[in-house]
């Protein structure tokens, strides 16, 4: 199995209860199609889900891990962007 | 005294089990671990249907066999499943083309049984149709992707149909033991499945830039108990443990 025959494709469950596809692992397949029929025998075997998607791992540009401080880290003492300085009235229940 | 409905669901019962059996012997050696888990979900797909038609056989039967006195207590020529079934795993493409000749048949036959004046066979037909929809999707898929494949993989898959092909004129056969079962609207008539089935072969086959094998002389004999010499080896190895510890639980 080579890399150029078999490429990674990355799967995005949407489960029963679920809105949202949730990336939940890869696969290796020779074509989409495939892809999506080896997800299904590799990720709902035990009924985690309604909906697949596959995309191509390729298709990703993913953030570079050396670049995490630069990114992230300017953001951890900015607590005023979380909005929980509001007093949420009894009545509107659970948000 | 033969009761004609339990030899009726053996036969069904019999061709997923040992069908089920021999992809299972594929576990932990599948070309690669997608595809490894794929035939244990059909393996399991078909180990389920055998146990609920097995069940039901058992029920009918009068004798008080239950699913494992039936699959795991009856020799060779006490089976009753077609010879496509026995037949060995070979290579990948053979297992396919073995999966997807049986899988195209029984999407048809179950889709029938569904409306089967028999509830407990109409049940286990509804469940068993969407399983088997799938088998016939992946088998096909991959019978194009290797047939339109490499100049190897065209000649290996042309080469496991045409093995397998004299093995499926046993498919369409309804015997006495059906004709009053069928009447009764109790069993599905094969018969008249014959031309869907080839109608999905030749499809599939053509997309896969496969040839259809000549219409010729056909193999016949397991559903009255005539197997090849594969079988023995096969219930060898899926009786063992019940043979050498009888009434052994898990």
């Amino acid at each position: 199995m080579t890399e150029a025959k078999w490429p990674l494709f990355e799967v995005f469950i949407r489960s029963r209860t679920g809105l949202a596809h949730r990336h939940v692992g890869s696969v290796h397949a020779v074509d989409a199609e495939m892809a999506l029929q080896n997800a299904r025998d590799v990720y709902t075997r035990r009924g985690e889900g309604l909906s697949i998607w596959v995309v191509p791992a390729s298709s990703i540009t993913a953030s570079d891990p050396a670049d995490k401080e630069m990114l992230f880290e300017p953001t951890a003492s900015k607590i005023y962007r979380h909005p929980t300085f509001y007093e949420v009235p009894d009545e509107v229940g659970h948000m | 005294m033969t009761v004609p409905l339990f030899d009726y669901v053996l036969r069904l019962a019999d061709n997923a089990l040992v069908l089920g059996h021999r992809l299972s012997e594929w576990c932990g050696h599948g070309p690669v671990l997608e595809e490894d888990l794929a035939l244990a979900n059909m393996a399991l797909d078909l180990i389920g249907q055998s146990r609920s038609l097995y069940d039901y056989a058992g029920e009918v039967g009068g004798r008080g066999h239950d699913e494992d006195a039936l699959a795991y207590l009856r020799d060779v020529a006490s089976y009753r499943n077609v010879l496509l079934v026995e037949q060995p795993n070979g290579d990948f493409a053979c297992t396919m083309a073995r999966q997807f000749f049986y899988s195209a048949f029984m999407h048809p036959y179950w889709q029938a049984m569904a409306a089967s004046s028999d509830p407990a066979l109409a049940a286990i037909a509804e469940k068993s149709v969407k399983e088997v929809a799938y088998h016939v999707r992946h088998t096909s898929e991959w019978a194009i992707r290797l047939g339109d494949g490499t100049e190897e993989s065209h000649r290996r898959m042309q080469a496991a149909v045409d093995e397998l092909w004299p093995y499926t004129g046993e498919l369409f056969e309804a015997d006495a033991i059906e004709a009053a079962l069928i009447e009764a609207g109790i069993a599905t008539d094969p018969r008249p499945l014959e031309g869907a089935w080839r109608a999905t072969v030749a499809n599939v086959l053509k997309t896969a830039t496969l040839t259809l094998p000549a219409t010729g002389w056909m193999q016949t004999g397991g559903r009255v108990g005539r197997h090849s010499e594969h079988l023995g080896h096969l219930l060898a190895d899926l009786q063992y443990m019940q043979r050498a510890y009888p009434g052994a639980a898990w």
